[in-house]
Parts: structure tokens; sequence; C-alpha cells
């Protein structure tokens, strides 16, 4: 299969895991977040949001230690499971989930914050218990704003490149990004030009997609 | 409004001013592209440099030398090219980035396998690493990286390459091998002599791979520098005896 696919379809895994990792936790630190007072409420959103804004070497090399086989996590999971995130597609999953969380958990606290309590409210009236209410009112309700925000960090998660050079290597199949740095290193210009013009188009999709989604649409509609 | 429009102009000026002056030193700097295993015997002979002239402003970029290339190719405003291998200098001849006239080979290395110092795998010889218990080994990537290049002919010759290929977990340089088995996030390594001295503590060296060719590190001047004289200077310098004499330090050879 020409490499190009190869590194498409690896890129696609890696955000694809990464996305839905997000999507479960951005879901639920955003609530938590939107509804929850607790001590140090403002430490944890600014510690989640900080992987969008530091150098992406900085999480890497945070990562490297804290996952190598010289921590405590990573020799305990070598040596239970013979397993190591480091050179691995699920090290690259865990690169991409991390830069792209403040993507998830952002707009879905801020979802959860626009729903309109009144209708919870109601729901709670009616007699039906709190988890039934979470999914079946104010998930539903909270839901395009929450969307908008996996498919940029989906987008995200795709392009993801510093963090995963490290952690990841040049682990076998390359992620797009990785795989045209290297073609560029190599000065293989056409296998950089295919793999750039891949990569734009992908990302163009997805920013499409999401446009789509976008809060302010939902606005118009209603 | 008078005192918040003055503050903005003496902003203004001051960015100005610094965006100028690092123009205005880039006139009379010369860059250095050099070879990833050279960095440390290469930042102290700038040092040295600098203090005997004063006046001069060098600055040093290193990285594979198949990277420092690509980046000559590009036009990068390099005047000095300080490469691990012939292949990629042989290269920029070609493309006509260096003329013959201007290249010296001015060090040697040794190509060794390297393994973490507390590393309880027997590694003796080559054919050890075909062993199970041998699961990943850093190779530079031999696409752009000279010591990926010598390891990859080197397996080659011996007829391990196919056996050990996908064990290989490629880097981007030398220095990231050598970080890897530091880390003991590989079972070995190949880099170079003098990188396995850097980190004596946290590596040790198995043997030295044998090889039919020399390692040696052409320098040449780029031919679109515009710098040529104070680029000529800093190639001469490195073969002044007090600079051969920092590369012997660091574990380079005589060519």
């Amino acid at each position: 299969m020409n490499p190009a696919w190869t590194a498409l379809l690896l890129s696609l895994k890696v955000a694809g895991w990464a996305t839905l990792l997000n999507l479960i936790f951005g879901i639920g630190v955003g609530y938590l977040l939107a509804r929850k007072r607790f001590p140090g409420r403002d430490l944890l959103d600014t510690l989640l949001t900080l992987p969008m804004v530091m150098p992406p070497t900085v999480l890497g090399y945070y990562l490297l230690v804290l996952l190598g086989q010289r921590s405590a996590l990573g020799a305990w999971l070598q040596d239970h499971f013979g397993f190591s995130f480091i050179f691995t597609w699920q090290g690259a999953v865990i690169a991409a989930a991390i830069v792209a969380f403040p993507l998830v958990f952002k707009p879905a606290r801020a979802a959860f914050e626009a729903v309109d309590g009144q209708l919870e409210q109601a729901a709670r009236v009616l007699g039906i218990s709190e988890m039934a209410i979470f999914f079946r009112v104010t998930l539903p309700l909270a839901w395009r704003g929450i969307l908008a925000g996996v498919l940029l960090a989906f987008a995200r998660a795709l392009g993801e490149f510093g963090a995963t050079l490290m952690v990841a290597g040049s682990i076998p199949g390359q992620t797009l990004s990785i795989a045209v740095y290297e073609a560029v290193q190599a000065g293989q210009d056409d296998v950089a030009n295919t793999l750039v013009l891949l990569t734009s188009a992908v990302c163009i999709a997805v920013l499409l997609l999401a446009g789509k989604l976008a809060p302010g649409r939902i606005a118009n509609r209603m | 409004m008078h005192i918040k429009s003055s503050r903005w102009l003496v902003l203004a000026t001051t960015v100005i001013g610094l965006l100028a002056s690092s123009s205005i030193a880039q006139a009379t700097e010369v860059t250095v592209s050099a070879a990833a295993s050279l960095t440390n015997a290469f930042k102290e002979i700038t040092q040295n440099y600098q203090a005997q002239y004063p006046e001069a402003k060098v600055s040093l970029n290193f990285g594979a030398s198949g990277a420092l290339l690509q980046q000559i190719a590009k036009g990068a405003p390099v005047d000095v090219f300080a490469s691990a291998d012939q292949e990629s200098m042989d290269e920029a001849q070609k493309q006509g980035l260096v003329i013959l006239a201007d290249r010296r080979d001015f060090v040697k290395n040794t190509l060794v396998l390297i393994a973490p110092v507390d590393s309880i795998l027997s590694i003796k010889r080559l054919e050890d690493l075909k062993q199970a218990g041998v699961k990943r080994i850093a190779i530079g990537n031999p696409a752009s990286v000279p010591v990926g290049r010598y390891t990859q002919h080197a397996l080659t010759t011996t007829k391990l390459w196919p056996a050990l290929e996908d064990k290989a977990i490629y880097t981007q340089n030398v220095r990231q091998s050598l970080d890897y088995v530091a880390r003991g996030e590989v079972d070995s390594g190949f880099v170079y002599a003098t990188d396995a001295a850097i980190m004596k503590d946290k590596v040790k060296v198995v043997m030295a791979v044998p090889l039919d060719m020399p390692v040696t590190y052409p320098v040449a001047k780029i031919k679109a520098s515009s710098n040529g004289d104070e680029a000529r200077r800093f190639i001469a310098f490195l073969f002044l005896p007090q600079s051969q004499a920092i590369l012997t330090k660091h574990g380079f050879q005589k060519p």
C-alpha cells in the first residue's frame, strides 16, 4: 500500500481513539466544571487547559518522563503487561488526547452552562431520576456544542506533532505529520507534497463539518 | 491621551529597534551547520573562537547531516557545513552547494553498539541482537541520519539487517538514539564512540562495530556564503592544534 495511505490510516486511528477518550472525559469534566462547586475548580480548569498553550515539546518531555520505562507507571506496565506507551501508537494516542483535550472540555463546559435549568427542573418534577435527566435532557441540549468541540479536537489530534515525536518517535508506519517531517528531512519532496495535500484535504473536511455543527447554527434554527 | 500615545511610540520604537538590531547583526555573523555528534566539541571550539575574535558572531545549528543538507539545499543562509559522513557532503557537492577545493576531512569517529548501563541482557556481539530479549534498537533514520546509514551498512554486510529491521526505532539524529538508550526506552542502540562517552554513567559500550569504510567528517564552506572570508577563517580555526586538542578530548580521532 502507498505509504501516504498507511500514514493517513494510522493518523485517523490515533486521532479517532484520542477523540473517543476526549469525548468521554470531556463530557465528564465539562459537566463537573459547569455544575459543581468544589475547591481547586479553577486550578483544575487551568491545568487541563495548559496543554493548549504549553510547547508540545514540554508536554512530550513530561510524558516521556512519566510514562517511560524508568518511571513508576512505565515500569509497572512493563512488568505486569509487558506494555509500553513509548514508541507505540497507543503512546501517540495519549499525546494527541492530552493536547486536544481543552478543545473538548471547554466547549462542553460552556454548553452545559447554557442548558436551561428550568427544563431539568421540569423533568425532576415529573419524577425522572438524575441519571435519566442527564442523558435525556441535559446531554441532548448540550450535544451540538460538545460535538463542535469534539470535531475540532479530532482535527487537532490529527495534526499532533511535537509531543508525538518525543514519545512515539518514528513508530513503524508514521503518522501524517511525522511522515511529512521525515520526508522533508530526507529531501523526498514528492512524498512530502503528497502528504501535505492529503493532510490539508482531511483538515479542511473536518473543519467544514465542525462549522456545520457550530453552536451559532442552532441559535439560527431555534 | 497624550501619555498613552507616547507610550505606544516608545513601544513601537523598541520593537523596531530590536528587529533592526538582529538583522544588522546577521551581516557579520557566520552560521555553522554541524552534525549532531559535534555538538559539545563545536560549542567549546566556538567559545575559543569568539574569545580570539570578539567581533565575530557564530551561530551553531546542529542536526542530522542529511537534514542540514536539505536546509542548505532549500536556501538556508549557512556559511559552513560540517557533516558526519561523506555521502551528505558528496550530495552537497553534486548539487553545487559546495566545491571540492573547499572541502576537507577534519576528524574521524567510530561506530559503537551501546546498551543501558544497567541492562541485564547479554549482548556481546552483533548476532546477540537477534535474541528475543532485545525488543528495540535505536538506529538513526538511514534516510537522513549518517549514523543510521553506517549502521544499516554494517548490519547489511553481516546479513543481520533483515532480522533486526523490525526492532529498529528510527531516530531523528544520533543524540536522540543516545537519549533513548540512556533512558532505558530501548535495549540497545548504535551511536558514535564520542556520543557514548558523554553519558558514561548511563550507557555502556558493548563493542566497536566493524565497518568497511571510515567514519570521516568533512567540513566545507558553502559556495553561496555571503560571508566567505569569515567562513574560511572558522574552518581554518578547526585545524589549529588548540581546536584539534578539543576534538581529541571529546574522543574524535585524526582523519
